[in-house]
């Protein structure tokens, strides 16, 4: 009835696991019992679970991605704590099996959880706004990515309390993932986590491919689209042609755990080094996923707070797409150690290095950019300012993992885990937290607190300097990754040092909770009444703070690069009275929430091998979406006195013109 | 707020266009799961771990039927979506059929293969090689089940609905994806079943 769910697999002899679940159901309960109390379930249904509005789902997503952080981030602390405790004759405070789970969910979380939801979020909220559009392609797909991702970090969150998580690294390799010598559950949460996450990614790569090249504003022509546009486009790309290797490495692996396969196993003519390779042909792209977008928002960022045009428009476009081209053609150096002939690892080598030249064009773009310009050092902007440097030192490392002898020596060593959380964390976190602060005033109506903001900042970049710059050093020392307990020394100091780093990130993680209660507390002070707090360039701030349901009352025309700077410029005679059209928006729908439930019971059915609920879930799934398929009433239609009554009632006095 | 059947004709038709753009990049995607099968495929072909090898395996005759099958099938889509342009629903209705009952016929042949292929203790778990096999033809089959259902679902939207725009939309995109089945079963036939008599 239960297939292998039984009491036993919640492990209420581990208190740590258990201090977990408990502060994550109370912190749930709690959730829901204030909802409750409030009487905000209407409310959240009718405004926010069924809501098809891409700004919606976009701060649903970032809500998502904020939570998943502190999830990581414990995990991270966890790891820290204990490398600096389990030397010689002190083991430490987590078991071999606990420490492993906890590696492979914090990697697994801060890629998949984390950096996806956080950039899908900022891409939903923020692309159609720039290009002027009132929608992204395709409404409700948007909903079924949402809510698919959403029941994969559910699954994550699930495996805490009931059985287990993986302990297999972030990476999953076989044959160690395979049920000979995993049997627990671990595994299937970390595949089906995953696999339902993945879906829905490929469904937003192909949703945003579709949203930036059909249907822009007018004038909005591709060589004027904002690079966090084109960082976008790119990085839709990436996700639609990336994602399938990760469902088909996570479901050959499926393959041979359910039914016995011999895809990955030692015996039986299987072959694990086809894993590595299916998984990286994903997760080499992926990597430019989580930092393409990124690379987008500090472009935005230092634009705007240089007051200047960028430096180089097209050649950072091209730039972007060569990265993009590129991406597909290194997944090699994961695993030079594979045993390939030189000239292959040469070959991929040489296009590793080589994807540092579109890169090193962008830095100097992006210095160009700064040069001469009216610098203003408000938040965003010192998020931009610290990734330059540091990117480029990790980039530097890189060049260096990317020489195959070299690799050798390094690979799987704690060098390597300094150099890729030295791109990730100024690569990638540090522009989602850009992104952040520069674009919530658009979102909310109110700006984020500056000093709360700078404390953050300055906390997050000393504690990423002393967490990952010893274990550099550490790895040159020969210390490898993933160590439970180790009999050395002279590694503790390092270590320590390290997790005082990691101690300062926790103290940015805290004033970015304070920012945020301080800047809702004074909202009425920090209001954004113009939609243009910043002097902004693009056509996000064109419109309102926060924008109205169908963003643009008209649509605006585009007549060069940074559209709105243009306008600004360039001012229409205030005499032209506004008119409007009547314009056409999705209308809410429950089913995206609902197949996402649907799909959570799947997943949980599959790990645990309850069939019955299997079938079901997986038969209410399709049932969704046949139903959804004969609807075709699905949008309505605002006339343009609605409209008009809208705009009024934002704009008390008169304005003339319409939104320009 | 009034419902959408009353909007000038040209937002539902960009919408239309859009969702068959969003389908090519849907079908790319796919594409990609079928490349990797495929190279999956290749490298495993030979990984027999002492099991029976293709050639011992496969049988070309029922082979030649799934293939008339499948492929006449896409001819009777053809068939449908030029009815559709006529706006004839009848003969929609009757060509859509067709493809079905040849569609499922394909299926039906394709799971005794793999039935007598696993009685004779040829299964997917039996070597490397079987399963990337079974895998790379099973998720095809998988493809041609889940377009069956489609195809009901079509056949109720016409009778229920009439050829309306969505659903004509719909009926294209389900013929693309028909192609794109066939075109990938025409790849299976070449490098899996035909290496073997060649």
């Amino acid at each position: 009835m239960l297939g292998k769910l039984s009491l036993a697999d919640i492990a209420y002899d581990n208190p740590i696991v258990i201090g977990g679940v408990v502060l994550m159901t109370g912190a749930a309960l709690a959730t829901l019992l204030l909802i409750s109390y409030f009487r905000k379930w209407p409310y959240l249904w009718r405004n926010w679970l069924t809501s098809l509005d891409h700004k919606k789902i976009g701060i649903m997503y970032t809500v998502l991605a904020l939570v998943m952080l502190l999830r990581g981030f414990a995990d991270a602390i966890m790891m820290r704590a204990h490398q600096v405790l389990a030397e010689g004759a002190n083991r430490g405070f987590l078991t071999p099996h606990h420490y492993d789970q906890i590696f492979s969910a914090h990697g697994t979380i801060m890629i998949i959880f984390m950096a996806m939801p956080f950039l899908s979020g900022l891409t939903n909220i923020i692309v159609p706004l720039q290009l002027g559009k009132r929608d992204v392609a395709f409404p409700f797909l948007n909903a079924l990515s949402l809510w698919l991702t959403v029941a994969g970090a559910m699954l994550m969150m699930l495996s805490l309390a009931i059985g287990e998580f993986s302990t297999a690294g972030w990476t999953g390799y076989p044959p160690f993932s395979e049920i000979q010598y995993s049997p627990g559950v671990g595994i299937d949460y970390w595949i089906w986590a995953l696999m339902l996450s993945g879906a829905g990614s490929t469904m937003t790569g192909i949703n945003f491919l579709s949203t930036i090249l059909l249907d822009r504003a007018p004038g909005m022509t591709l060589m004027r689209m904002p690079l966090f546009s084109w960082t976008a486009l790119c990085t839709s790309i990436l996700m639609t042609l990336a994602f399938p290797a990760l469902t088909v490495a996570t479901g050959l692996l499926a393959l041979d755990r359910y039914l016995g396969m011999h895809f990955f196993t030692n015996a039986g003519g299987g072959n694990m080094m086809n894993f590595v390779n299916l998984f990286w042909i994903w997760g080499h792209p992926e990597v430019y996923i989580v930092i393409l977008p990124a690379f987008g928002i500090f472009s935005e960022v230092i634009s705007t707070f240089s007051a200047k045009r960028l430096f180089g428009y097209r050649s950072l476009v091209y730039a972007t797409i060569a990265i993009a081209l590129l991406s597909f053609t290194v997944w090699l150096h994961h695993f030079f150690t594979m045993g390939a002939s030189a000239n292959v690892n040469a070959a991929f080598g040489i296009a590793t290095m080589i994807i540092a030249v579109p890169t090193g064009v962008k830095i100097f773009d992006w210095l160009l950019t700064m040069y001469r310009g009216r610098i203003r050092f408000s938040v965003p902007m010192l998020w931009a300012l610290a990734f330059l440097p540091s990117f480029a030192v990790g980039g530097a490392t890189g060049v260096l993992l990317a020489v195959p002898p070299v690799d050798f020596m390094m690979h799987n060593s704690e060098f390597l885990v300094a150099h890729f959380h030295n791109m990730l964390i100024p690569g990638a976190m540090f522009g989602y937290l850009a992104g952040y602060s520069y674009w919530f005033p658009k979102v909310f109506g109110f700006s984020l607190n500056e000093k709360w903001g700078k404390l953050a900042f300055w906390n997050w970049l000393v504690g990423f300097y002393l967490a990952f710059m010893p274990l550099y050093a550490l790895g040159l020392m020969g210390m490898p990754r993933r160590m439970q307990h180790y009999d050395n020394p002279e590694w503790q100091p390092f270590l320590l040092v390290a997790a005082i780093g990691a101690l300062l990130i926790l103290i940015g993680i805290g004033c970015l909770g304070i920012q945020l209660l301080v800047s809702i507390k004074n909202r009425q002070t920090n209001r954004d009444r113009t939609g243009d707090p910043w002097n902004g360039r693009s056509l996000e701030w064109s419109t309102a703070s926060p924008p109205p349901v169908y963003n643009f009352a008209v649509r605006p025309e585009v007549k060069g690069i940074d559209a709105f700077w243009y306008m600004k410029q360039h001012p229409l005679p205030a005499t032209r009275p506004p008119r409007y059209q009547e314009i056409v928006l999705p209308r809410n729908s429950g089913a995206g929430v609902l197949f996402g439930a649907a799909s959570l019971l799947f997943g949980f059915a599959m790990i645990w091998h309850i069939w019955w609920l299997a079938m079901a879930a997986g038969l209410t799934m399709l049932t969704i979406i046949i139903l959804r398929s004969f609807d075709d009433d699905t949008e309505y239609r605002l006339t343009a006195a609605e409209i008009e009554q809208m705009e009024r009632s934002r704009y008390p006095t008169d304005r003339p013109g319409a939104e320009t | 707020m009034t419902p959408i059947s009353q909007l000038r004709p040209t937002h539902a038709e960009a919408a239309s266009a859009a969702k068959i753009f969003g389908f090519w990049a849907y079908l790319m995607s796919d594409a990609v799961i079928f490349a990797l099968l495929f190279a999956t495929y290749v490298t495993m072909s030979q990984n027999l771990a002492g099991g029976p090898t293709g050639k011992q395996l496969f049988d070309l005759s029922p082979v030649f039927y799934e293939t008339l099958l499948l492929l006449f099938s896409t001819l009777s889509c053809g068939f449908a979506m030029l009815s559709l342009s006529n706006k004839q629903k009848p003969r929609l209705l009757i060509w859509l059929g067709v493809t079905f009952a040849l569609g499922l016929g394909f299926l039906l042949q394709e799971y005794s293969e793999f039935d007598q292929l696993i009685g004779n203790g040829a299964g997917p778990d039996r070597s490397g090689f079987l399963s990337a096999f079974f895998t790379l033809v099973g998720t095809h089959g998988l493809h041609v089940g889940l377009g069956l259902i489609w195809l009901l679902v079509m056949m109720a939207q016409i009778i229920l609905k009439g050829i309306t725009l969505p659903v004509a939309s719909r009926l294209y995109r389900f013929s693309l994806f028909w192609h794109f089945l066939d075109l990938i079963w025409v790849s299976i036939f070449s490098v899996i079943y035909l290496p073997g008599v060649l």
